[in-house]
């Protein structure tokens, strides 16, 4: 496995080579402390922003600084269940083993950034709403969004054949993908037919331009810090999928 | 399209040598419903209102109790496989299946709905729309479901997982279906809620029996 170090030598990168884990693996590797860096400038920079600078909202009070981390988080989670769908895509049209490795180490973070968002828009809503939990359309889809990566997840996780498991898995995420928006509408109809639109995110007063930035800064570093964790985890998962493969048997992390 | 009609009489034809499966499901249909006034109490104007939910659920959980056997029994034996290899393109053979899943689970539901329905005190233009709607509805049900039958193929704990998967899916169609019966009840238009119901059967039918067969080619791969 010469060949994986010289790809700097050629004035084009060959990206259909990097769809081989033996080399990717070690680009990621590379890659890995780079976004860890940009997490935490962004992380610092948007956590500055959003609680010194931002001013104190008139009608929610210090409460609505919450949204900082909420709102970057439900961001987060719809769009990596976009990116996963798409991975998975690309996995079953090429058939390329990467592509399901990387649907595989996406889910986990995006469920988690779904739990995140649900979790702090309950303690968003019991100051501000009065409640936990309202039966909002916004609110009712995230959790059907989680519900679909942990449908994933146990999909994956319980068929033992691992490129099945990469096809039947990609089939379920190109499924959800189809149906988010599906739910969505139908969730959001439901909604105005049952009770009328009680709570109104969308209605929020024109925001302030720290407030803004203090939100961008933190979408910002939740993404650096999902690309970062999630090459984290596919290296791992090449690890323990490539087992057979020579080079991984060779490599120095894995003798040390 | 006699392939299509070839496979759907044998499905009716196993299912019909095999009665208790099915019973099975509706019985849990009918019981399931029933559980619901013995908890919440018999008042007549809570019933009403909760009706149409409560069948709706109820329909949408007997399909699944009967959605593991689409495929399982012929994944096991091997005629999955052979109905594959033949010559008959795959998609015809998995509609055919889901069809007769439709009439043995979905069917039986329509007819038994307005029963049910009485026993919650709907009126009789309430009863038309829940028939109308579960109508539209079922086939829907047994079109999701059959991706999550063909996706769970000997797996292990496969019909736990089903419902993980499928369940989730079946939500617009359960908004609509009990929406329409609620919006009746309560005096506005349902028509909206039938052009809905129908744009997503003819979109499940148009798409799913394709996906259903992309599965089922990967569990027997």
């Amino acid at each position: 496995m010469s060949q994986t170090n010289n790809f700097s030598n050629h004035r084009l990168v060959n990206w259909f080579k990097l769809s081989s884990p033996s080399a990717f693996y070690p680009l990621a590797g590379k890659l890995i402390p780079f976004f860890w860096v940009l997490t935490l400038v962004f992380g610092l920079a948007g956590l500055w922003v959003s609680f010194f600078v931002a001013p104190v909202d008139a009608v929610q009070g210090q409460g609505y600084r919450i949204i900082f981390i909420h709102v970057p988080a439900s961001w987060m989670s719809m769009f990596i269940y976009l990116v996963m769908a798409a991975w998975a895509g690309l996995g079953l049209i090429f058939n390329t083993r990467l592509s399901a490795m990387m649907a595989q180490a996406l889910a986990p973070i995006g469920a988690w950034m779904a739990f995140l968002s649900l979790w702090t828009g309950a303690f968003w809503g019991k100051p501000m709403w009065g409640a936990w939990w309202v039966w909002d359309a916004r609110l009712t889809s995230e959790l059907i969004l989680l519900f679909l990566y942990l449908g994933f997840i146990a999909l994956r996780a319980s068929i033992d054949d691992p490129r099945r498991a990469d096809k039947a898995s990609a089939i379920l995420a190109l499924v959800g993908v189809v149906n988010v928006p599906i739910i969505y509408f139908s969730v959001k109809w439901w909604n105005t037919l049952h009770q009328g639109a009680s709570v109104s995110l969308t209605k929020a007063p024109a925001m302030a331009q720290t407030m803004l930035w203090g939100m961008l800064l933190m979408a910002l570093c939740l993404w650096m810090y999902s690309i970062a964790v999630t090459l984290m985890r596919v290296r791992a998962i090449i690890l323990e999928r490539e087992a057979h493969a020579d080079w991984v048997r060779q490599s120095i992390e894995v003798k040390s | 399209m006699s392939a299509l009609l070839a496979m759907i009489r044998r499905d009716l034809l196993l299912v019909m040598r095999r009665k208790s499966e099915v019973l099975t499901a509706l019985f849990f249909f009918v019981v399931v419903t029933s559980l619901f006034p013995l908890g919440i109490g018999a008042d007549a104007a809570l019933l009403r209102k909760i009706a149409p939910g409560v069948l709706w659920v109820a329909a949408l959980l007997s399909t699944l109790l009967g959605l593991h056997r689409m495929f399982a029994a012929d994944y096991q034996d091997g005629s999955l496989e052979q109905l594959a290899l033949s010559p008959q393109p795959l998609v015809l053979l998995v509609t055919g299946k889901i069809i007769a899943h439709w009439i043995v689970c979905g069917l039986p539901l329509v007819l038994l709905a307005p029963v049910i329905g009485i026993q919650f005190d709907l009126d009789a233009s309430s009863l038309y729309v829940l028939m109308g709607t579960l109508f539209l509805g079922t086939p829907v049900l047994s079109l999701i479901g059959s991706i999550g039958a063909a996706l769970t193929l000997g797996v292990r704990g496969g019909s736990v997982l089903l419902s993980l998967l499928i369940l989730p899916l079946y939500i617009p169609v359960l908004i609509f279906g009990a929406g329409a019966v609620y919006a009746n009840s309560v005096g506005l238009d349902s028509s909206g809620h039938f052009s809905l119901l129908g744009a997503l059967l003819i979109l499940a039918l148009a798409f799913i029996p394709w996906v259903s067969s992309a599965a089922v080619k990967i569990a027997i791969e």
